[in-house]
């Protein structure tokens, strides 16, 4: 078990060694430097798994100090790793998928003048979620989920001379600390009620039974954290920092999406499941969110044109859909959705970043097209995981959904009702993002002619012929992992089916959530058929109707594609007009009438008054203005004196 | 506990002794302050090593009568609440003197920090209510004549308005100082003394209402020195127009002073005025904060940017001594420190941008991080200690401030205080993106990136923000017992002060002579004028 700490000092020696080294060492070495740190800090996550699954279920767990950090009176938080199946699982694919994408990366920021900055970032990152999923208290915890916020910011605003960029990294950070604001606030209260933040202290007496939590507190503790949970995973109402954080590079997308970051509240909630268990009111809010969430963002994919953006609203919806299954007290289901998303999600963007390569950074769906010709590979890959995130069965998410589904049907029929209709979109979006991209005309043709034109008049005669500007699939780096993310998403559902006793992650998971907190949610054998039927048949339905809608080269469809979609019900438009409306007004007011005018001028007004006071009594004639002042403050503390005087007397 | 040298007189008066060196040897004025202020540090350092960790009580402790009639007597020493305060002064000044680069006369610009120095020393480390005075009131000057000799443009006007803000004050203290030892000298006996631990035993026995006005002239006076909202409007005048090495000592230390009278005057001497007016400071720091937090957001000049963020900051550390707790006191006593590390930071790298672009106006900055990736960085890191990051020093001090004033009292000057963690992140992030990202719109925009010397002059403060982030247990365990006496004292003498039980569970010596606790030694406290130091073992709380 000790190899838990191994986890951590890989990513963590990494970036320590780039952000001293990262001007010295040459540009590919320092991405291999960084590959090398992800792929090792997966080796040591499967050689614990490993060293777990010799060791009875019941003592797959261990508490591992490091040192103290903040020891005052009363208060002991230490920095202290604490690995048992849940953070190990999370390790597992955070860290594989993250070893994954660093390794495409190598490839996709070739040239790029800030690449070993872009390493240090990946890898800092990398650290960041694993101290998040392996801390064993919850400060230590949230020293990682800040740092996962910080990386973030770093990534989005990695172009830093794009405003769009800096702007976009500043949202996502503002976005996330309210959640922190929340998280924090969390903190003091838990403190207040156990002394303490150490899951030993807080969580595990009431896994155990014995002890129990009053409905308010755990209310008040679980919905404070759910604050800092809905920020980080990008549900209603923080979500809107997520789509503007396609101003990244595209492997950042594919991290923050797939392997870390939005996942963070997924885990948070699930390692609260002990606070969660005594509040039916948060369970009933979380579902609800959920729920909301994995509609609401579905609608809008429906109608966005960037290809990363149509990507990011569906990690939101998807990640609703997580939230939807914690809320309904299936965990298990709820992280296997989970795992499965960092498989198809983290190859989709990869893919899509291949297409963008391969476009000379287009990212406008409507200006690509016909490009499965050119791009066979990424192509097939990309299929796959559209198939999976529509929940096409036999892919990973049909599986993952159907569990989720169930769950919520288990809750509520209406946040199940939510849910399916929520799978029909995604079918149906997805099919037309992949129409769009891969089928009909190559509408890229145009652009790459004017690019080429505007090349050839800036350059004054480059080389630049046609044949440079056809689409050709990526190097074997960023390939490698596209293809294997690709096998996973066609047989990743293996870990969890709901036959042949395949069940492992729910096996696995059973002693993190014993029935003393997760009680089972039983669902009839025959309603799990109809269930598991609706939702395929949803997802063919949207399938279909997208495939048919978006065939032979339909660029536009005006019904299908409504204004108050493309602008995301206008929410984010309306948040900022009430939002920052007042709040400017506000600041502005407090800045410049109050600050400047009230309370500075106040004190010139005394000393101004105390100057004419003086005057008019023509008494003492320096005309300094801060011999009045003076006196005012020494006519005052004479008074303060004879008071104290006569109080002591 | 003891040493054998006299080293906080060598501490206080090192400097001084340089400061006149300076104006005697014009021509090595610079070579003579670099020794001095570097040996400064090295005696601190040393101060620091020798420190005895679990000591409650006062360190190295030196007493001199000076004048004996009024019962003033030269009277110093260091506890866990100074020490690193003292340490972070003696850090920050050589690299204020020799880190911006000075126009104009440096024999006398060397010799008025130095002077600076010895002064804010000379307050930290008084156990004399009079010397404590002395040296608040000797820092003005120094002060004053560092911004009118060496500051922008509006320099006089904010040096004028600058010192009489805080001359005012003074007087408040003077007069509450006054009517301190005059009501309490007949509880020793009849003679008067300044000698602070005789008057912390005796104040406690001051009719309810002297203790809470005399703690009230205490506080008017360090709330226009820390400053606390509504008496700040000073500040951002003065830190703007302050030269860099000015801004970094005036906001890094000087500012310092009136929070540390706080706790060693205003909580240790008078515990039952501070239990009564505390909710009033609780919530002028809660809007302090927030309202600090909203003008900040609209400034249009990062040098004020940065000295309104400063409102926020040290009202933080009014939050945490306010709230009565272990955790709370110290980390307002944290906080001091950080706040010293990452402003004094803040202020040079103001400084450098000023230095390569002559302008400080977010409208004509943007794109530096393109040339400068290096200065960038080292802003940003500096920036992040100060939104809060874990990890970084201003996250511990913050999160104790916050965690002891919610446990304590009503939650909601906590709540409001955690506010800063989004307003915080708002306009820091923002003054960043404007100054270091973006295209480079004019090509005046393209600067040299940050030199060697100049990274090594901040490596210190960008050391100590990491360390103190990480591992801040060295400095914790140095702090708290003395933190835990002063709680206990509080405890004894207001009971309605709330101070948690928890908050006492800490394990201290304190020798006898230091015990100001009423309850163990009531009736001896009175007779005994003084005496040695010979540590007991007298149990700290948890009983």
């Amino acid at each position: 078990m000790n190899a838990t700490y191994a986890i951590v000092a890989f990513p963590l020696a990494g970036s320590i060694l780039l952000l001293f080294g990262g001007r010295l060492i040459r540009q590919p070495f320092s991405g291999w430097l960084a590959t090398f740190a992800a792929f090792a800090s997966f080796g040591a996550s499967v050689y614990v798994w490993a060293s777990m699954l010799g060791r009875p279920a019941s003592d797959r767990h261990a508490d591992l100090g490091l040192f103290r950090w903040m020891p005052v009176a009363d208060l002991h938080v230490n920095f202290g790793l604490y690995a048992d199946q849940l953070s190990i699982l999370w390790c597992l694919f955070s860290t594989g998928v993250g070893a994954l994408i660093t390794l495409y990366s190598i490839g996709y920021m070739k040239g790029d003048p800030g690449f070993s900055r872009f390493f240090f970032y990946l890898n800092l990152f990398l650290f960041s979620m694993v101290v998040l999923v392996l801390a064993d208290n919850f400060l230590f915890t949230f020293l990682g989920w800040e740092g996962v916020g910080y990386c973030s910011y770093g990534l989005i605003g990695f172009w830093f001379d794009r405003d769009s960029a800096a702007v976009a990294a500043k949202k996502a950070f503002v976005t996330n600390r309210i959640g922190d604001f929340g998280f924090m606030i969390a903190l003091f209260f838990m403190f207040e009620h156990f002394r303490s933040f150490n899951f030993s202290a807080v969580l595990f007496p009431l896994t155990a039974h014995h002890a129990v939590l009053a409905g308010t507190t755990a209310t008040a503790i679980f919905l404070l954290l759910f604050l800092g949970a809905v920020g980080k995973s990008a549900q209603i109402p923080l979500y809107m920092w997520l789509p503007d954080a396609m101003e990244g590079p595209t492997p950042v997308s594919a991290l923050i999406h797939a392997a870390t970051m939005v996942t963070a509240g997924v885990y948070l909630v699930a390692r609260a499941a002990p606070i969660l268990h005594f509040s039916p009111d948060s369970q009933w809010i979380v579902a609800s969110v959920g729920a909301g969430t994995a509609f609401l963002a579905a609608t809008i994919a429906c109608k966005q044109d960037d290809i990363k953006k149509v990507l990011a609203y569906s990690t939101i919806s998807q990640i609703g859909y997580m939230m939807l299954a914690e809320g309904s007290g299936d965990y298990p289901a709820g992280i296997f959705h989970t795992v499965m998303h960092a498989f198809f999600k983290g190859l989709l963007f990869l893919a899509a970043g291949s297409v963008i390569h391969a476009l000379h950074d287009e990212q406008d769906m409507k200006r690509m097209g016909g490009l499965f010709r050119y791009l066979r590979v990424t192509g097939v890959c990309f299929l796959f995981g559209f198939l999976a995130l529509a929940a096409i069965p036999p892919f990973d998410g049909f599986w993952s959904k159907d569990q989720v589904l169930a769950a919520a049907w288990h809750k509520s029929p209406a946040l199940w009702a939510l849910g399916v209709a929520a799978a029909g979109l995604t079918a149906y979006y997805m099919s037309r993002q992949f129409m769009l991209v891969f089928t009909g005309q190559a509408r890229w043709r145009d652009q790459a002619a004017e690019h080429g034109a505007a090349g050839h008049a800036a350059v004054g005669g480059s080389a630049a012929g046609h044949d440079a500007l056809e689409p050709h699939e990526p190097p074997l780096t960023m390939l490698v992992p596209i293809v294997v993310l690709a096998f996973a998403s066609l047989f990743g559902w293996l870990l969890n089916a709901p036959f042949g006793g395949l069940d492992f992650i729910s096996r696995w998971l059973a002693p993190v959530f014993p029935a003393t907190i997760a009680p089972a949610v039983h669902v009839a054998t025959g309603t799990k058929w109809v269930i598991g039927a609706v939702a395929a048949g949803m997802a063919f339905l949207g399938l279909f109707f997208g495939l048919g809608a978006w065939r032979g080269g339909v660029v536009d469809r005006p019904a299908l594609e409504p204004a108050f979609l493309e602008h995301g019900w206008y929410i984010d438009e309306s948040i900022a007009v009430a939002v920052s409306g007042p709040l400017a007004t506000a600041a502005n007011a407090a800045s410049f009438a109050v600050d400047a005018g009230w309370v500075d001028g106040l004190i010139n007004g005394v000393a101004r008054a105390a100057a004419q006071t003086g005057r008019q009594l023509r008494r003492l004639q320096t005309g300094y203005l801060r011999n009045y002042a003076l006196g005012i403050g020494l006519g005052a503390a004479a008074i303060l004196f004879y008071m104290t005087m006569r109080a002591g007397g | 506990m003891t040493s054998p040298i006299p080293i906080l007189d060598i501490i206080v008066f090192l400097p001084a002794g340089g400061a006149v060196a300076c104006l005697l040897l014009p021509r090595l004025a610079r070579y003579l302050a670099l020794v001095a202020s570097v040996a400064e540090l090295g005696f601190a350092f040393y101060m620091m090593v020798a420190f005895e960790p679990g000591q409650a009580g006062f360190q190295f402790v030196t007493r001199q009568s000076w004048i004996g009639n009024f019962g003033i007597s030269w009277n110093l020493g260091v506890d866990g609440i100074s020490l690193f305060l003292v340490a972070m002064t003696a850090l920050l000044f050589p690299i204020a003197m020799f880190g911006p680069p000075i126009r104009g006369d440096q024999r006398s610009f060397m010799a008025w920090m130095l002077l600076l120095e010895a002064a804010c020393m000379g307050t930290f480390l008084a156990l004399d209510l009079f010397v404590f005075f002395v040296m608040f009131e000797i820092t003005l000057v120094p002060g004053y004549f560092i911004i009118v000799g060496w500051g922008g443009a509006r320099r006089s006007y904010a040096a004028m308005k600058f010192f009489i803000y805080t001359f005012a004050g003074s007087a408040f203290f003077f007069v509450a100082m006054l009517a301190l030892v005059l009501l309490a000298a007949p509880f020793n006996g009849g003679h008067v003394t300044f000698d602070l631990i005789t008057l912390a035993r005796d104040a406690g026995h001051l009719s309810h209402t002297a203790q809470v006005l005399v703690f009230a002239g205490f506080a008017v006076a360090f709330a226009v020195k820390t400053p606390l909202v509504p008496f700040h409007s000073w500040l951002p005048d003065t830190y703007t127009e302050a030269p860099t090495s000015g801004s970094m000592v005036l906001a890094g230390i000087l500012f310092k002073l009136g929070a540390y009278g706080f706790v060693r005057l205003c909580i240790f001497l008078l515990p039952r005025g501070a239990a009564d007016l505390g909710p009033l400071l609780l919530t002028l720091a809660a809007v302090g904060i927030a309202y600090g937090a909203l003008v900040t957001i609209m400034q249009k000049d990062l040098k004020r940017l940065v000295a309104y963020a400063s409102i926020v900051d040290v009202a933080f550390i009014v939050l945490g001594f306010f709230a009565f707790s272990s955790q709370g006191v110290t980390g307002g006593v944290m906080e001091m420190v950080n706040h010293g590390l990452i402003t004094g930071a803040l202020f040079f790298l103001v400084g450098m941008v000023w230095e390569r672009r002559g302008t400080l106006r977010f409208s004509e900055l943007g794109g530096i991080q393109k040339s400068a990736p290096v200065l960038a960085a080292v802003f940003l890191a500096v920036i992040l200690a100060a939104v809060g990051l874990p990890g970084l020093n201003g996250f511990v001090g913050e999160f104790l401030v916050l965690v002891g004033t919610f446990s304590t009292h009503a939650h909601w000057w906590a709540v409001v205080g955690a506010t800063a963690v989004v307003t915080g992140a708002i306009y820091l992030f923002w003054a960043y993106q404007r100054v270091f990202q973006g295209p480079v719109r004019i090509a005046a925009n393209t600067v040299r990136d940050i030199t060697w010397r100049e990274l090594g002059l901040l490596a210190p403060l960008l050391a100590g923000i990491v360390f103190l982030g990480v591992y801040p247990a060295p400095f914790l365990d140095r702090v708290t017992p003395s933190v835990a006496y002063l709680l206990h004292h509080v405890e004894a003498q207001a009971p309605n002060a709330d101070v948690p039980r928890g908050s006492l569970d800490v394990k201290y010596a304190i020798p006898a002579s230091q015990n100001v606790d009423l309850r163990a030694s009531a009736t001896s406290a009175l007779a005994r004028p003084g005496g040695g130091d010979k540590p007991e073992a007298a149990a700290g709380g948890g009983r």
